[in-house]
C-alpha cells in the first residue's frame, strides 16, 4: 500500500515490514558510520600508507551512504520539505562520491594487486636468505671445526696422538657412529686397521689394498661414498640396523723424500692410508656436502701432521747419531793425543836416559886419547870415539827427527875429505863384516875429487846406514860398495820424475850404491822401507833390533843434499842394490880441472876448448838461422837450448842458463820484451843470465833500446865462429859487451 | 873418376859458386862447423832453408794475389826469407830480399811481383848449384876421399 504524504499516517498494517526497514537502514547508517572511524583508527595507527586520498574518498562515500541511509529514517514518516531537499543533496552527493570512487579503485586495484605481489617477493627474497644464512653458518662452523681439529692436530708430533685426535674430533663434530683409519702394511700390499673410535675391532685386521673401492677411493681427491658391506667398512658387528651411509676419504702419506727443494710435494707418492667414517645406524642422516668437504679438509690436514711427525722422527734419529759419532769421534782424538804424547814423552826421556851414558864414553875416550897407547890401542880407542860420536848423533837426529820433518835441519857445510869418509866407513863396518865372514870391497872411481864441500858427518851417517843394513841383511856373500862422480844420463831415475838434476859448475853428483847378495826385498815392499818405525816382514822375523828409522833420515838427509835414495831388488833372496845421488859442492874454482866432463866433446880445428857446459839459450824464431847459430854455439862446446818464442824463453830460462842470445830483429816478437821480463824474473843479479842482442843491423836506435832494456851485448848478424868465440869470452870476462862487430 | 880430380872439381866449383856471387862467407862459415861430431851439419842446414824457403815463396805468392795485399804479412815473409838466406850465405836471394822488402814499404804491387819473381829465380838457381855441390860431395865420399876444406883466402 503506498504511503500518502498528505495526511500523517498511522501505523499501517505492514509496519512490522517498516519497522524493520527502520532498523536495518539505522544499523547500516551506523556501520556506515563506524567504518571510516575504524579506517581513520587504523590508518592513523600505520603511518605508511600511501592511499590516504583512497580513503577519504571512500570515507567521504561512506559517510555519505550512510548519511542517506540515516535521513531515510525520517522519510518513513511524513516530512517536511527541508528533509526532503537534505535527502536529495546527500543522495546526490553520494552519487558523485561513489562514482568518482568507482572510477577511482580502477586505478588503485591493479596497485594494490602488485603490493600483494611484492610482498610475497619480498618473502622469498627473505626465506633464501635465510637458507643461505643458514648455510653459511654451518660452513662457518665447519671451519671452525676445521681449525679446532688442526689445532688439535697440530698441537702435538706424536703420530699415534694425532691420528687419535683426528678420528676422536671428527667422531664427535660429525656425530659419527664409527671412524677408522686404515694405513698400508711395511709391504704395500696391504692396508691394516691402525686405529678406530671406539676400539671395537681388532687391530691389526688387514685387508688387500687393490680392492676396486679402495682404487676408487685412492684416485680421487675427494671423500667417497662407499657401500657400507665393502670389506673396509665393515667395522661393527653384524646387527638389525640398518647401517648408516659410510664415507671414504684418502689420506695421502709424505714422506721427506716427497718434498723437492723447490717444488710441492708430487702426489706420485701412491702411499695412501684409508679413513674410513660411518654414520650412525639407523638414522636417516644422509652425507651433507660440507661435512664430505670437512672430512677432506682434515684428511689432507692429517696427512701434512703425520709427515710433519715423520720429518722430525728421523732428524731426531740423525741428531742422536751425529752426537754418538761425535762422541766417538772425540774420543779417539784424544786417544790419538794422549798416545802421541806418551811417544813423544817417551822419546824425549829414553834420549836423555840414552845421552848422559854417550856423553861418558865419549868423554872418556877423548881422555884416553891423550895417555900413553900403543898404536893398536890408539886405533881401538879411535874407533870407539868414532863409534859413539855417530851414536850421540844417531840420538840427537831421533829427538830431531820432528825438526827433520818440518825441515829446519840444517846441514853443516865445509870442505871435507871425501875419500876419507869412505875409508872411515869400511874401517867401521870391518868388524862386523868380518864377523859375518862378508867381504867388503870398495871401489871409488878415479875421476872422484878427493875434496868435498857437504855436511860430511850425515853424509858418512847416510853411508854408513846403508852398508850397515847392506852387512845386517846378508848373512854370506859380498858387499860393494861403488862412488863415481854421475853423469847426466844416469842422474835422472825414471823412478823419480821429480829429480831434476841439473850440473853445473861447482856441484857435482856424487853417485853411491852399495850392493849386497843378501836375503833381498820383494818389490811390494820396497817402499816401506824408507817410512818410519815400519819394517818389512822379512826383517821384522830377522830380529835385527834395528828401530826401523835409520833409511827413513837417510832419506831425509839425501833429500836435504838436493839428491835422491832408492833401492833396487830383484827380489827375496836375489840380494838389493842401495844407490843414492847427493849433490856435493866442489872447492875452488871454475879453473880447475876437476871439472865434470861434458859428453859432447868436439874437437875443433883452433885448439882451445872454449865454453865448455856453458848453458846458452837462444831465441830466435827464423828455423835455418836458429840452426846455424846452435851449430855455431855446440861447436863452441856451449849446452844449448833453443826457444823460437818469447813465451818459450822465458819459461825455459833459469839461473842455469848463463848467457841469452835474443834475436832482436824479428818482427813480432819483441825482442826487448823478453829481455825486459827475464831481468823481472831473476831479480838477484848474480842468478841472472847475460843477455844478448843479436840483429841484423846496427845503428844508434837498436843501440840504445838494448841498454835501455838492460841487455848486456850486441851481436851483429852474421856471426862467425870467431866472432862468437870472441863474443862470448868477453862477456864472461867482464859481464858485459857492446859493440861486437 | 879419381876421388882427387873429383876434389880438384868440387874446389873450383865452390869457387865458381863464390865468384858469382851465389854465396858469400857465411857458407864458410858453416863449412867451418861441420867436423867428426856433425858430419852432415851443412846439408841439414841447407835442407832446413830450401823447406823454409819453398814454404815462404809460396806464402809470399799467395799473399799477393790477394786482392787487398797484406803488406805487413808480405814483409814478414820477406823478412824471414831474408834472415834464412843471410844465415846460410845465399847472397843474391839476400839481395833480392832486401829490395824486396824496400818496395814492401812503398806498397808497391808491381814491384813486389817482380821482386817476388826474381827472388824465386835466385832460390830456384843456388838450390840448383847447392844439390849439384853436395851430389859432387857425395860422390868424393862414396869414393872413399874426404871434403877439402875452403880457403879462407877471400
Amino acid at each position: 500500500m503506498e504511503s500518502c504524504y498528505c495526511i500523517e499516517p498511522q501505523w499501517p498494517a505492514d509496519e512490522l515490514l517498516m519497522k524493520y526497514q527502520y532498523i536495518s537502514d539505522f544499523f547500516i547508517a551506523l556501520a556506515y558510520f563506524s567504518i571510516p572511524l575504524e579506517l581513520i583508527y587504523f590508518v592513523k595507527k600505520s603511518a605508511v600508507f600511501p592511499y590516504r586520498w583512497v580513503l577519504v574518498q571512500f570515507g567521504a562515500f561512506i559517510v555519505l551512504c550512510g548519511a542517506t541511509h540515516l535521513i531515510n529514517l525520517w522519510t518513513f514518516t511524513v516530512h517536511s520539505r527541508t528533509v526532503a531537499i537534505v535527502m536529495t543533496t546527500a543522495k546526490v552527493l553520494t552519487a558523485a562520491v561513489s562514482c568518482a570512487t568507482a572510477l577511482m579503485l580502477v586505478h588503485i586495484i591493479p596497485d594494490l594487486l602488485s603490493v600483494q605481489t611484492r610482498e610475497l617477493f619480498l618473502k622469498n627474497k627473505a626465506a633464501e636468505l635465510d637458507r643461505e644464512m643458514g648455510l653459511i653458518r654451518t660452513q662457518e662452523e665447519t671451519g671452525r671445526h676445521v681449525r679446532m681439529l688442526t689445532h688439535e692436530i697440530r698441537s702435538t708430533l706424536d703420530r699415534h696422538t694425532i691420528l687419535q685426535t683426528t678420528l676422536v674430533e671428527l667422531g664427535r663434530t660429525l656425530a659419527l657412529e664409527e671412524c677408522a683409519l686404515w694405513m698400508p702394511t711395511r709391504t704395500g700390499l696391504e692396508l691394516q686397521l691402525s686405529y678406530t673410535l671406539h676400539q671395537q675391532n681388532p687391530v691389526g685386521y688387514t685387508v688387500p689394498i687393490h680392492l676396486p673401492v679402495i682404487n676408487q677411493v685412492f684416485s680421487s681427491s675427494h671423500a667417497v661414498k662407499i657401500s657400507p658391506n665393502c670389506p673396509v667398512a665393515r667395522l661393527r658387528p653384524a646387527g638389525k640396523y640398518v647401517p648408516g651411509e659410510v664415507v671414504a676419504v684418502r689420506v695421502p702419506l709424505l714422506h721427506l723424500s716427497n718434498f723437492q727443494i723447490n717444488d710441492w710435494p708430487e702426489l706420485s707418492t701412491k702411499r695412501y692410508a684409508l679413513m674410513v667414517l660411518m654414520l650412525p645406524a639407523d638414522s636417516a642422516r644422509q652425507w651433507h656436502v660440507y661435512e664430505l668437504e670437512l672430512v677432506e679438509v682434515v684428511a689432507d690436514q692429517v696427512a701434512v701432521a703425520l709427515s710433519h711427525a715423520a720429518i722430525l722422527e728421523e732428524s731426531m734419529r740423525a741428531r742422536e747419531l751425529l752426537m754418538e759419532q761425535n762422541v766417538a769421534l772425540d774420543l779417539a782424538r784424544r786417544e790419538a793425543e794422549t798416545a802421541i804424547r806418551a811417544r813423544n814423552d817417551f822419546l824425549a826421556v829414553m834420549n836423555h836416559e840414552m845421552r848422559t851414558p854417550m856423553h861418558v864414553i865419549i868423554a872418556l875416550s877423548s881422555l884416553l886419547q891423550e895417555t900413553e897407547l900403543t898404536p893398536e890401542q890408539r886405533l881401538m880407542v879411535e874407533t870407539i870415539l868414532k863409534s859413539s860420536n855417530l851414536l850421540a848423533t844417531l840420538i840427537n837426529d831421533v829427538l830431531d827427527l820432528s825438526s827433520l820433518e818440518d825441515g829446519s835441519l840444517q846441514l853443516e857445510l865445509e870442505t871435507f875429505n871425501l875419500y876419507a869418509v869412505f875409508r872411515e866407513v869400511l874401517n867401521l863396518i870391518e868388524p862386523v863384516a868380518s864377523v859375518k865372514r862378508l867381504h867388503v870391497s870398495l871401489n871409488l872411481a878415479p875421476d872422484l875429487p878427493e875434496y868435498a864441500i857437504g855436511d860430511e858427518k850425515r853424509l858418512m851417517q847416510t853411508i854408513l846406514n846403508v852398508v850397515s843394513n847392506a852387512v845386517k841383511f846378508s848373512m854370506e856373500g859380498s858387499i860393494s860398495i861403488t862412488a863415481f862422480v854421475a853423469k847426466s844420463e844416469s842422474l835422472r831415475d825414471s823412478r823419480a820424475p821429480e829429480f831434476y838434476p841439473v850440473p853445473s859448475d861447482n856441484h857435482f853428483y856424487l853417485r853411491v850404491q852399495v850392493k849386497d847378495s843378501g836375503s833381498g826385498i820383494s818389490p811390494q815392499d820396497i817402499h816401506k822401507l824408507f817410512t818410519k818405525f815400519a819394517q818389512t816382514q822379512s826383517t821384522a822375523t830377522r830380529n835385527s833390533g834395528g828401530s826401523g828409522l835409520g833409511l827413513a833420515i837417510c832419506k831425509r838427509f839425501v833429500n836435504l843434499m838436493e839428491g835422491h835414495i832408492w833401492i833396487e831388488s830383484e827380489g827375496l833372496g836375489k840380494g838389493c842394490t842401495a844407490i843414492f845421488i847427493v849433490k856435493l859442492g866442489i872447492p875452488g874454482c871454475l879453473n880447475e880441472s876437476k871439472l865434470p866432463i861434458m859428453p859432447r866433446m868436439s874437437t875443433t880445428i883452433h885448439s882451445q876448448i872454449a865454453f865448455p857446459g856453458l848453458k846458452v839459450l837462444v831465441m830466435d824464431e827464423n828455423g835455418v838461422s836458429r840452426m846455424v847459430t846452435k851449430g855455431l854455439l855446440v861447436h863452441l862446446g856451449c849446452d844449448v837450448t833453443m826457444v823460437s818464442s818469447s813465451d818459450e824463453c822465458l819459461r825455459v830460462v833459469s839461473h842455469e842458463h848463463k848467457v841469452v842470445l835474443i834475436d832482436v830483429c824479428v818482427p813480432g816478437i819483441d825482442g826487448y820484451e823478453t829481455a825486459m821480463r827475464i831481468h823481472e824474473k831473476f831479480t838477484k843479479h848474480h842468478e841472472r843470465p847475460l843477455i844478448v842482442a843479436l840483429t841484423g843491423n846496427t845503428d844508434k836506435v837498436i843501440n840504445e833500446n838494448c841498454m835501455k832494456v838492460g841487455m848486456d851485448g850486441i851481436v851483429l848478424k852474421p856471426v862467425s865462429l870467431d866472432k862468437m868465440r870472441s863474443v862470448l869470452s868477453d862477456l864472461l870476462e867482464h859481464q858485459v859487451l857492446f859493440e861486437a862487430i | 873418376m879419381e876421388v882427387g880430380q873429383m876434389q880438384g872439381r868440387l874446389v873450383d866449383y865452390t869457387k865458381s859458386l863464390f865468384m858469382e856471387g851465389f854465396l858469400d862467407g857465411q857458407f864458410l862459415q858453416l863449412q867451418q862447423l861441420q867436423d867428426e861430431s856433425n858430419p852432415d851439419f851443412v846439408v841439414e842446414v841447407v835442407s832446413l832453408f830450401f823447406d823454409d824457403s819453398e814454404k815462404l815463396l809460396n806464402d809470399l805468392t799467395m799473399a799477393l794475389d790477394q786482392p787487398n795485399v797484406d803488406f805487413k804479412k808480405v814483409d814478414a815473409h820477406v823478412h824471414q826469407l831474408k834472415g834464412s838466406s843471410s844465415s846460410i850465405g845465399a847472397q843474391r836471394v839476400k839481395n833480392g830480399c832486401i829490395a824486396f822488402r824496400n818496395f814492401c814499404e812503398e806498397q808497391n804491387i808491381e814491384a813486389c811481383l817482380r821482386c817476388l819473381q826474381q827472388v824465386k829465380q835466385e832460390y830456384y838457381l843456388v838450390k840448383n848449384k847447392l844439390e849439384a855441390l853436395f851430389r859432387l860431395e857425395q860422390q868424393i865420399v862414396a869414393a872413399g876421399g874426404s871434403i877439402p876444406m875452403m880457403e879462407m883466402g877471400f
